[in-house]
């Protein structure tokens, strides 16, 4: 019935025009670029080689890029193993009022606030150990440690790192989720006698669902596309324990200068990103639901 | 259930030094056990700092709360084994509306038959027994403040339960449905209750005592008749009746008052001091008479308006205005007409210093 009274005005399309140029410049054309590459052969400036699918099919079978990509879901999974219950943790213990959560919020801000390449260096020092305390300290403890040398110390290096820059992350979200619950649910929690862990796991949790999906989305997200901090602390060795899939894509792309099959790579890595986001969104969301199913059936 | 004592006086902020600094001045009162109380006052009367002080949620400044004789000052709610209803409805979202009412008892581990069937029972009372497995986040407010009452009944062994103007979210008509439910609650179960609020009608239809409340002070504690008939201080005269009472300032000297121009005999059973005084009178109470006689004005009418049920007068006695309350047959009035109004009768009051001469 409400549409026989629109009215039908076809110049409003001319309304939606700046952000159509806005989205085309911002990411169609670019993304268009990189689907164009993906399936020539660019041999020289002047020639090019339709390949079709044939790029995709390499990529696919890339031995190295399987075990990047399954490096890269381990390093993921443990940042959101780690980083979502500890910053939950942080938010909970954090004071509510007052200056002294003013204080606790700056300095749990504070390395949000520094650039991801002079993380690097910072933990590329911290770690050292002849000079870096983190280093000197394992070496006085009587651990071998070096991130240089050892795969396994270079990759718990990399996710401490990504653990120290990014839990204030969570722990600012978890808390601004926790100050936005009002007070009479924890007086009427008190009332109902309810135990701290019923406190946390009946009202804090589910007030805190909205800002943990938009964190756990982040962290995935951004732990999915790390770069930079491996980069400058390891380099991606040694040998490729700390290769993560965007650097095994810029050693392709410029190292290499397989512009075709960086190409394919990166549409299949933005379509891994995406599918693992939804999915995530999608599991996240309707975690609450499925739980009052099942006790309703109890 | 218990009866709960209080002799304390409580202020927020630390050392206060005059009475503006206290949310609740120093106050002695009892709550009789199985007892319906209403706190009834204005915004900022202190009435929901008395109330968080019963439950245990505020520990007073000064001064101590006992149940039955037993001193719980630093008790928790639970401990006090207190009940309370907060304004905006508390739900737990993620529960079912059963699991929502079981809550307080699964926390002190009561058997889960039990609590089975006492869920059934509350869910029944508060009509809501259709609803039990569907999720509790789903459902409208008023719906939500029923679970939040039931959460508050579901106990039937509690010391009190407490409302915290628990209605103020719910739609008009199924208010009077709700506080009607409350009530033939409180004769079923016999549980203390104590109920908060701003609004005279639901503390009087509630209530059978009814403690008014004005800046941290309780001002007058009685029954709704009570409230009305004799106001134990001003402001209840004044906020307890729609419009309220009537206050004319006087002068008293031996034996006869003098206000606005006229000087009028006093009762001979009334003894007020001599000196400055307000007479006070309700609307329902200022009679038309046909006559002067004693204890009689002349006003002239300023307004009138009919109410359906009857008609309200404005008048005007040398420049201090009066209402009366008239029966709406009477149609022979006119702006501007020249009335007699009797003052002084049975129900008339007179306060000095705001409080009143008994």
């Amino acid at each position: 019935m409400n549409d026989m009274n629109k009215p039908v005005n076809q110049k409003a399309w001319f309304l939606i025009l700046p952000v159509i140029i806005c989205v085309a410049f911002s990411a169609i054309i670019p993304l268009m670029t990189v689907v164009n590459y993906s399936v020539q052969d660019i041999i020289s400036p002047e020639r090019r080689v339709f390949v079709g699918t044939e790029w995709f099919v390499a990529v696919m079978r890339d031995e190295e890029l399987h075990s990047a990509l399954l490096r890269q879901i381990i390093f993921s999974c443990s940042v959101l193993a780690i980083e979502i219950p500890l910053g939950i943790l942080l938010a909970l213990s954090m004071p509510a009022q007052g200056w002294k959560s003013s204080a606790v919020l700056v300095v749990v801000a504070l390395s949000l606030l520094i650039p991801w390449n002079v993380v690097g260096t910072i933990w590329q020092i911290f770690g050292r150990s002849d000079i870096g305390l983190f280093g000197v300290t394992l070496t006085r403890l009587g651990i071998d440690y070096s991130y240089t040398g050892n795969a396994t110390h270079a990759w718990l290096t990399v996710l401490l790192m990504d653990v120290w820059h990014w839990t204030p992350l969570v722990a600012l979200l978890g808390f601004a989720g926790l100050r936005s619950i009002p007070d009479a649910y924890y007086q009427a929690a008190r009332i109902d006698g309810a135990s701290k862990f019923a406190v946390f796991r009946y009202i804090q949790l589910p007030k805190m669902r909205g800002v943990l999906v938009i964190a756990v989305l982040l962290r995935f997200m951004d732990s999915f596309m790390i770069y930079t901090e491996p980069f400058v602390l390891t380099g991606g060795g040694p040998g490729n324990a700390t290769t993560f899939l965007s650097q095994y894509l810029t050693q392709k792309a410029v190292g290499q200068f397989d512009l075709g099959p960086a190409a394919a790579f990166s549409l299949i890595y933005f379509l891994i990103i995406l599918l693992l986001s939804f999915i995530l969104y999608n599991w996240m969301q309707s975690v609450g639901t499925q739980n009052t199913q099942e006790s309703g059936h109890a | 259930m218990a009866r709960i004592e209080l002799d304390l006086a409580h202020a927020y902020a630390p050392n206060p030094s005059q009475d503006t600094d206290y949310a609740l001045l120093p106050l002695k009162m009892q709550f009789d056990d199985g007892g319906a109380y209403a706190l009834l006052g204005p915004s900022g009367c202190g009435k929901t700092t008395m109330l968080n002080i019963m439950s245990g949620l505020l520990v007073p400044s000064q001064g101590k709360v006992l149940f039955d004789g037993q001193d719980v000052t630093r008790h928790s709610p639970q401990q006090r084994n207190i009940a309370q209803v907060f304004q905006f409805p508390v739900i737990y979202d993620t529960m079912t509306v059963a699991d929502n009412l079981a809550f307080p008892l699964r926390n002190r581990k009561m058997p889960e038959d039990q609590i089975r069937k006492r869920v059934g029972e509350i869910a029944e009372m508060l009509e809501m027994s259709g609803q039990l497995n569907q999720r509790a986040a789903g459902l409208a407010a008023d719906a939500k403040q029923k679970i939040s009452l039931g959460r508050g009944l579901v106990r039937s062994d509690v010391s009190a339960v407490l409302f915290d103007e628990p209605l103020t979210v719910i739609d008009p008509h199924l208010k009077w449905q709700l506080r009607r439910k409350l009530k033939q609650i409180h004769h079923e179960l016999k549980l203390t209750l104590i109920y908060v609020t701003h609004d005279q009608v639901e503390a009087l239809t509630f209530a059978d005592q009814i403690v008014v409340m004005t800046r941290g002070r309780a001002v007058q504690v009685g029954s709704a008749d009570a409230l009305f008939e004799r106001p134990a201080h001003s402001f209840v005269g004044n906020f307890i009746g729609s419009p309220g009472m009537n206050f004319l300032p006087g002068t008293v000297t031996s034996g006869s008052i003098a206000l606005a121009g006229h000087d009028l005999p006093l009762p001979a059973d009334v003894r007020v001091p001599d000196g400055p005084v307000k007479l006070g009178i309700r609307p329902e109470y200022v009679a038309l008479q046909a006559r002067a006689g004693a204890g009689t004005v002349t006003a002239r009418v300023q307004r009138l308006q009919d109410i359906g049920t009857h008609l309200m007068l404005t008048a005007d006695i040398n420049g201090v205005p009066v209402k009366a309350r008239l029966a709406p047959e009477i149609l022979d009035l006119n702006v501007g007409d020249s009335v007699t109004l009797q003052l002084i009768g049975p129900h008339t009051c007179f306060y000095v210093n705001e409080e009143l001469v008994p």
